[in-house]
């Protein structure tokens, strides 16, 4: 266990949640957490989707990191992560059909999210397929729990409901308070993104650029 | 091996594609019946909940077997064109829907809840980003709605994608989509807190005004297509 886990390999998992953050340092997709995160539930499965086919992809290219042309290897990889979504989403149809018709769109855009084509051409052509794995495990969970952070406070302000269950109390609302329809709308999640970024370099000193 | 060879590329880029090609079309091709299957029971379960079923951990198959005591196909004018239960099932209503009026088949399914007989509507239309469908509930007397399920393609989650929630859908229960002088005007959705003096209405989503409006006009249109059928005279149920 030791060897699977050295001091390389835990910053290679654990890096990504925070200092190496993919949404919040990487600037990678940044797109679909516009798109994904008015409510909670799609958020979470967005995350759990994404985690999947990231860890999934940099494994395959990863191994086939020897073989791959030079001047198609962005094509090579966009072939693999689409036929891994297609299949994924084939399957989920198949076995899981509840799950398929509430993903139905985000299945299609986990193919156009940078962080997949990010991983891959940054990290999984140049490193064996088990640190490729625990990248895609670490990025995957770095971009869910920003994912998750940013719809809890836009369902909980946009809608006042949380995984759809009501949470702010109906007495609230009777004496006046409404909902922040502005929270619903897609610029509110910069927003939210930005005041995340901004917590996070005000606490890490090596984040900070100076000019 | 040099792997920055024309040749090599070429040949590279031919296999990859053959390999993943296959793959693809042996996986699809290996699930088809199965995602069939899906659909179809998917389909029935939407059909259910237009009855306010409950479908929790119940199966569907057996429930719909149980509801939907018979399904027809009539034309525009109301005139019953079948009586097959599988037929009208396997109508696809979005290749109707491009036929002219008078060609069109239409399904009513209809079923036995508490000893009364529901009539069920298809509907479909447009939403924002893609098709919005539903099923619509009619009493007995053809006029009142006795419950509604809607769906959606790819409408915004909190805004939009709220059609599909069980509190919309319920407020169309027991709105009239005739007038006083028996005319067909459907149900208007109307901003929350408007009112419509006109005809029967429900508040639409805030937010999600384009998607709302989409609702109202598939109801006009598609619950139009059956209007002949909806005026016949309610007692006779259908008549053969």
């Amino acid at each position: 266990m030791s060897k699977l886990l050295s001091a390389k390999t835990k910053e290679v998992l654990l890096g990504p949640l925070n200092k190496n953050n993919p949404i919040t340092v990487q600037v990678l997709g940044i797109c679909s957490a516009l798109a994904v995160t008015a409510k909670l539930e799609p958020a979470l499965v967005m995350g759990i989707s994404v985690t999947i086919i990231v860890a999934l992809s940099n494994v395959i290219i990863s191994l086939l990191r020897d073989t791959i042309p030079n001047r198609i290897r962005i094509i090579v990889q966009l072939v693999v992560v689409a036929a891994l979504v297609t299949v994924v989403s084939e399957f989920l149809k198949a076995f899981a059909y509840d799950v398929s018709v509430q993903l139905s769109v985000y299945i299609g855009l986990i193919i156009t999210n940078c962080i997949l084509m990010g991983r891959l051409e940054a990290f999984a052509m140049s490193n064996r397929p088990w640190e490729s794995f625990l990248d895609g495990i670490g990025n995957g969970i770095g971009y869910a729990w920003i994912l998750v952070a940013v719809a809890f406070f836009r369902e909980l302000l946009g809608s006042g409901t949380l995984f759809g269950i009501r949470v702010i109390p109906q007495a609230l609302y009777d004496i006046g308070y409404v909902n922040n329809g502005l929270m619903m709308m897609p610029p509110m999640a910069l927003i939210l993104v930005a005041c995340i970024i901004w917590i996070q370099r005000a606490r890490n000193k090596e984040l900070q650029e100076d000019n | 091996m040099n792997t920055n060879k024309n040749s090599y590329t070429i040949i590279y880029a031919i296999i990859m594609v053959v390999v993943v090609a296959l793959l693809l079309a042996f996986v699809s091709g290996a699930l088809k019946s199965k995602q069939n299957a899906n659909v179809e029971l998917d389909k029935k379960k939407q059909i259910l909940s237009s009855l306010n079923v409950d479908l929790n951990g119940q199966d569907a198959e057996a429930l719909y077997i149980q509801y939907i005591q018979k399904a027809v196909v009539i034309n525009s004018k109301g005139e019953i064109l079948s009586d097959d239960k599988d037929k009208a099932f396997k109508i696809d209503i979005v290749k109707e829907l491009s036929k002219p009026l008078e060609n069109r088949e239409l399904p009513i399914y209809v079923a036995t809840v508490d000893g009364q007989e529901k009539y069920i509507l298809s509907t479909r239309g447009a939403g924002l980003w893609g098709p919005i469908w539903g099923y619509i509930a009619f009493n007995e007397d053809k006029n009142s709605i006795f419950g509604t399920y809607f769906a959606h393609a790819s409408e915004t989650p909190g805004l939009g994608a709220e059609i599909a929630n069980k509190d919309f859908q319920q407020e169309f229960i027991g709105k009239k989509i005739m007038n006083s002088d028996n005319e067909f005007v459907s149900v208007a959705i109307v901003k929350p807190g408007q009112k419509n003096t006109e005809k029967d209405y429900v508040d639409g989503i805030s937010g999600g005004t384009i998607t709302s409006k989409g609702v109202e006009d598939m109801l006009l249109k598609s619950i139009g297509q059956y209007e002949s059928f909806l005026k016949q005279n309610a007692e006779g149920g259908i008549q053969q």
